[in-house]
């Protein structure tokens, strides 16, 4: 077929960039409908001219739409080809646009949430906030431009490559790639988490199990020390030897529990919440109430 | 706080906003909105430290459907507000996140009204649409995000007419053991944060990773990045191993198929 009007790449450009503003209307009636008509308006001005052909293409574009808001890019992409063979003089009716948008929308979006919500965000938020509490800018910096960069490569990518699939691109993918990489990520996903619990959940039990004196000579004796820097200087290289710093031997229960698997609790925590959280608790309920504990744990010594 | 500092303030409010509904930039994430009013009001490593904590809580909050997260953009914004009003520096921190919390829940219902307000724009652009305007769907657009943007920076001006003494009495007027308290919860709190990501990504999969992973991490020499780069070569073992056995969906996004600990939990 002979193209009469076709999109550019800067009609394309201005499309995915627009792209960014989907979720600006989410409304309760019909969620990113105005954003995604909004998307589109650059591609409705090149290919349709007459108004009436405007109209029609911009209410056909208003019609309820969600999905997660990097994956809303093939089906754009989809779209845009479909509206292209449209203006051209092909049959493609207002049925065969509306299915691929529904048709393509519920399964993107069950890719996105697990593979940006619940990967890459957690992911890099958790390298950049453990940078970020020593005090270091980086940790910010590397958050905002590791994860703009992905997005907008991802959108960009995945917009054109459902622009040159067409109609395809259903087909592609339940062909496998992607579920290759969904699954991936999530392994990925569920070791980082794993890592991540045992490093930032921090419980500690302050109860004193037991009292042991150490035999002398495992100890330093502060008393005898050298006076002045060489003092220091002496009890470091005790210290170094693996003398004791204090006569008595304090074992905490936090002490016994980490000869368990250091991090322990933590984990425990963490599965306390997940069973919480699917007897449909409210996080904000759980985040309140652990603060709660913490308070009453710390007054009564506990913690 | 100079007139200079707090107009920058507004605006880094107003991006907050916007991106809490967008989810794109992720000007709203505690990480980045912390630090910008840090920035803005020469309170960096302040802000910074309260954006890594925050961060940490907040790692699992996601927008997913029509469901509505916590509201991180006013938590991150308002406590780094307080923080800076309170003038405490980087000791001002853990009350910083105890009065954050709240602030999250405070959010989420101006969230819902906001996304309630959108459906009137909606309906202005289907008359924009009848008459073939689309300079006036622009508009709604806009007009839309800029409400999203008024959502964050209205309460955020708000805070800063309210005396720096005023807040500087409260936090001062807390005492210690509700401020230990506190930071010995936020410590636990992230917890919640690994427990929603956990649900929504386990299978009887990838259990094994998420096992494999928590022993590793308590090797202290292994970084975040190193724990990281054993994971990636892991899953690609795994799924090259895999290849030729049968292809099942690994991920449905709805956890309770297939994962043995998330029936038990169900059934507990």
């Amino acid at each position: 077929m002979e193209r009469k009007i076709s999109l550019t790449k800067k009609d394309r450009l201005a499309v995915a960039w627009r792209s960014t503003f989907i979720q600006g209307s989410w409304n309760y009636e019909r969620m990113q409908n105005g954003g995604w008509c909004y998307a589109m308006i650059p591609a409705i001005k090149k290919l349709y001219k007459t108004k009436e052909d405007r109209s029609a293409a911009l209410q056909r574009h208003l019609e309820f739409f969600n999905t997660h808001p990097y994956l809303a890019s093939p089906i754009i992409g989809v779209t845009l080809a479909l509206e292209e063979d449209r203006a051209n003089g092909a049959q493609v009716d207002d049925v065969a646009i509306s299915g691929v948008k529904v048709g393509m929308m519920g399964p993107l979006a069950g890719v996105g949430d697990p593979v940006f919500w619940y990967t890459v965000r957690p992911m890099l938020g958790a390298l950049g906030a453990s940078l970020a509490l020593g005090g270091s800018i980086l940790g910010p910096i590397i958050f905002f431009v590791a994860w703009n960069i992905i997005r907008w490569s991802f959108m960009w990518y995945t917009q054109e490559f459902g622009y040159r699939a067409g109609n395809k691109i259903t087909e592609d993918l339940s062909g496998g790639l992607l579920q290759l990489v969904t699954r991936g990520a999530s392994m990925m996903g569920m070791f980082v988490l794993g890592a991540l619990i045992e490093r930032w959940v921090s419980i500690k039990f302050t109860p004193v199990v037991s009292k042991t004196t150490y035999s002398s000579g495992a100890y330093i004796v502060w008393s005898k020390l050298p006076k002045g820097a060489k003092g220091i200087q002496s009890a470091l290289e005790q210290q170094a030897s693996g003398l004791a710093l204090t006569k008595i031997k304090t074992t905490t229960l936090q002490n016994n529990l980490d000869q368990l698997i250091p991090g322990l609790a933590g984990l425990g925590l963490t599965f306390l919440c997940m069973w919480l959280l699917k007897k449909k608790v409210s996080p904000i309920v759980i985040i309140l109430g652990i603060f709660v504990v913490g308070i009453v744990f710390h007054v009564i010594g506990l913690m | 706080m100079s007139a200079i500092s707090m107009i920058l303030v507004v605006i880094v409010a107003f991006f907050a906003g916007m991106e809490g509904i967008l989810d794109e930039f992720q000007f709203h994430q505690p990480l980045v909105a912390c630090t910008l009013i840090g920035l803005v009001t020469g309170n960096l490593q302040a802000g910074i430290i309260l954006g890594g904590s925050l961060q940490m809580i907040a790692l699992g909050w996601a927008n997913i459907g029509a469901a509505v997260a916590p509201d991180a953009a006013l938590a991150a914004v308002a406590s780094t507000i307080i923080l800076v009003l309170g003038g405490q520096g980087t000791k001002g921190v853990s009350s910083a996140i105890a009065i954050a919390i709240p602030l999250a829940v405070a959010g989420l219902f101006l969230t819902i009204i906001a996304r309630t307000l959108a459906v009137p724009i909606i309906h202005a652009m289907d008359r924009a649409a009848e008459k073939g305007n689309y300079r006036a769907i622009e508009m709604w657009q806009i007009i839309g995000i800029a409400m999203q943007g008024l959502r964050i920076a209205i309460p955020a001006t708000a805070l800063l007419f309210i005396p720096s003494s005023l807040v500087r009495n409260f936090l001062e007027s807390m005492p210690s053991w509700l401020t230990d308290g506190m930071s010995i919860g936020g410590g636990m709190v992230v917890a919640v944060g690994y427990a929603l990501v956990i649900n929504m990504m386990a299978t009887r999969e990838v259990w094994p990773f998420f096992i494999i992973g928590f022993v590793i991490a308590a090797i202290s020499d292994l970084t975040l990045i190193a724990i990281g780069a054993l994971g990636v070569a892991l899953a690609l073992m795994y799924l090259e191993l895999d290849k030729g056995g049968s292809g099942k969906g690994g991920n449905e996004g709805n956890s309770n198929t297939g994962d043995p600990l998330g029936d038990i939990l169900d059934d507990y």
